[in-house]
């Protein structure tokens, strides 16, 4: 009997990403649920620019690498093009909160059918820690070395909160995958993300709050305290918008 | 099929469709906005889609998504606009996807104005983004040379995995012509590359133009430049008008050709003897044509709607074996037959205008 196995949608070769970095956990998330859905064979992913940007060497399912911030662009091409497939992309906070913030507004606006997967750490990893459109108040990085300071360089984006406002999207949940439940929670997020673009019901963005201990110059384990301590105060999990759950008179 | 009279932004709009393309994205700027409404109004019907985009950069990724999934597709917009594209065209380029683009040009830099330029010759026929690529770049003169080269340009791009772009100007995509859309379109390749799902039946496709190891990227580069030399050797376009005998030879694409053409027709008149060598594919350039008349004209004249960007390829090919002076207006002016005849007058004489 098989207790524990790697998902299918998942290819057995080592990530890159650096110790203690929540990325592989999302990305097992992922490719748990193209599994259990049984989309693999028609899903097509989008990667990002940043850490995640060789996504596409680590998913089964065919794989489009997009310019910085324009995932949701190219999704909307993906999808249009054929309807029955099923589309996500993977974007960190740098590609879709700051370059390609109006490719995410405006495929949320349109209700566009595909799934976001948002990795929130608070930061540029890729580059080398530099600070994000979601770095906290005060937080030290490469380029605020003295802490981020709101008069020089305004405040921490909410994406979640930002975008509940438009009538487009389906749904929008921030979760975490720092603990065992959180971990479970984020999962169940992204199933409905995916059922949702199965369902036709649109637009539907997961933000995951990640760690970068590497960046935040910290140890695994601290860094994962970090998102209970600092990051979930500025960016609380929940649902932030659930239109059919809303209309057929759900809970909110 | 009888000719209809069309505007020839429209003739690209219907032409695009004949060749099988059912993806539009665009964002609207003067003075190509015919193409996106006729789109707007045709996509719908055919099982199409016709999408506004929120940006020229979004029209652009849009794109670079259908050609992903291995379907006809096609953006459009003026200079400006095609700045904004240029990130766009690099990523297409290094993909290795085919992608259909028009630039209906204006005048600039900047914002520059709404009325007719070749002023982004340099821009497209050196691909336009970053990197070492090109693109098929594709100049008519007319109303059915827009429908032509655009079924042309769809044919080219997915033969040879790249974007083909028409380069138009205000006065090619505003002026009405008759024009048969009686347009033979050949059936498009397999696309075993596109990324449509691997039915688990085989191994993941990528579209991708990240290589970090030096000695493949290099590898990438110059297999290409491979494939760029044979488009060089077998796609070259251009019409030569009155050549045989000539002493005198004009350079000159799109509405600046018309205009020379006629200008050629008073020189003869006046017994002076001059032709005009019309590229049609400004990228690959023709360079025989230019090679062999440089060694029967005493001076080339290149005509444009530009500060003179045409003219270095003109030097190159003819090898500076001959004068080459620039007749131009520039910022939305169009030279007139007269400038040009004058041109021809002074150049007959052996001088300079």
């Amino acid at each position: 009997m098989i207790v524990f196995d790697k998902p299918h949608a998942l290819i057995d070769v080592p990530l890159h990403y650096c110790p203690g970095c929540t990325h592989g956990i999302v990305h097992r998330l992922v490719a748990e649920v193209m599994d259990e859905l049984g989309i693999e064979g028609k899903t097509i992913g989008i990667a990002p620019v940043g850490c995640s940007v060789m996504a596409y060497d680590y998913f089964n399912c065919d794989m489009i690498e997009a310019a910085h911030g324009r995932a949701p662009a190219v999704a909307t091409g993906v999808k249009r093009a054929d309807p029955t497939k099923v589309v996500f992309t993977y974007q960190g906070d740098g590609d879709l909160a700051s370059i390609g913030m109006a490719e995410t507004v405006h495929a949320a606006a349109r209700n566009e059918n595909i799934t976001v997967i948002f990795i929130n750490n608070a930061i540029y990893g890729m580059t080398g820690g530099q600070m994000a459109p979601t770095s906290l108040i005060g937080q030290v990085t490469q380029t605020s070395p003295y802490g981020r300071d709101p008069k020089l360089c305004g405040y921490p984006i909410k994406v979640c909160e930002m975008l509940r406002e438009l009538d487009g999207p389906e749904y929008l949940e921030r979760v975490t995958v720092n603990s065992v439940a959180h971990v479970r929670a984020a999962k169940k997020a992204i199933k409905k993300a995916f059922q949702n673009q199965l369902d036709g019901k649109g637009f539907s963005l997961v933000e995951v709050l990640s760690s970068c201990p590497t960046n935040w110059g910290m140890t695994p384990q601290n860094a994962l305290k970090w998102i209970d301590e600092k990051m979930i105060p500025v960016y609380p999990l929940g649902v932030y918008k659930d239109r059919s759950a809303t209309q057929e008179g759900g809970n909110k | 099929m009888d000719k209809v009279l069309m505007k020839g932004n429209e003739a690209i709009a219907e032409a695009a469709i004949i060749a099988g393309c059912r993806h539009y994205f665009g964002y609207p700027i003067t003075p190509q906005t015919e193409i996106a409404a006729y789109m707007a109004k045709r996509m719908p019907k055919i099982g199409g889609t016709f999408l506004q985009a929120e940006s020229e950069i979004a029209a652009i990724n849009m794109v670079y998504g259908v050609a992903s999934a291995g379907l006809r597709v096609m953006t459009s917009s003026s200079s400006p606009g095609i700045s904004l594209k240029g990130e766009g065209l690099s990523y297409l380029a290094g993909a290795d996807l085919p992608s259909f683009v028009v630039n209906v040009q204006r005048g600039g830099p900047g914002l520059g104005g709404i009325q007719p330029s070749q002023s982004d010759y340099f821009q497209s026929t050196r691909g336009g983004g970053h990197g070492d690529y090109h693109m098929i770049v594709l100049a008519p003169y007319s109303v059915q040379e827009m429908a032509e080269l655009t079924v042309k340009g769809f044919e080219l791009a997915d033969k040879y995995r790249m974007t083909a772009m028409i380069l138009a100007d205000g006065t090619m995509g505003q002026m009405m012509e008759p024009v048969s859309l009686d347009l033979q379109v050949a059936e498009p390749p397999q696309k075993p590359w596109a990324t449509t799902g691997t039915n688990l039946s085989r191994k993941h496709n990528i579209i991708n133009s990240l290589s970090l190891v030096p000695e493949e990227l290099e590898k990438l580069n110059v297999a290409r430049y491979e494939r760029y030399k044979i488009i060089e050797r077998d796609e070259v376009r251009y019409e030569e008008y009155r050549m045989e005998d000539a002493d005198v030879a004009i350079a000159a694409f799109g509405i600046a050709a018309r205009v020379s053409k006629n200008a050629v027709d008073e020189a003869r008149k006046m017994g002076i003897k001059v032709g005009l060598i019309r590229p049609i594919t400004l990228w690959p350039f023709p360079k025989a044509p230019f090679a062999k008349a440089a060694e029967h004209v005493k001076q080339f004249i290149s005509v444009e709607l530009s500060m003179g960007q045409m003219i270095e390829d003109v030097k190159l090919a003819s090898e500076c074996k001959v004068p080459v002076t620039l007749c131009n207006r520039v910022g939305g002016m169009i030279p007139t037959p007269k400038q040009v005849l004058e041109a021809i007058v002074a150049a007959d004489k052996g001088g300079k205008l």
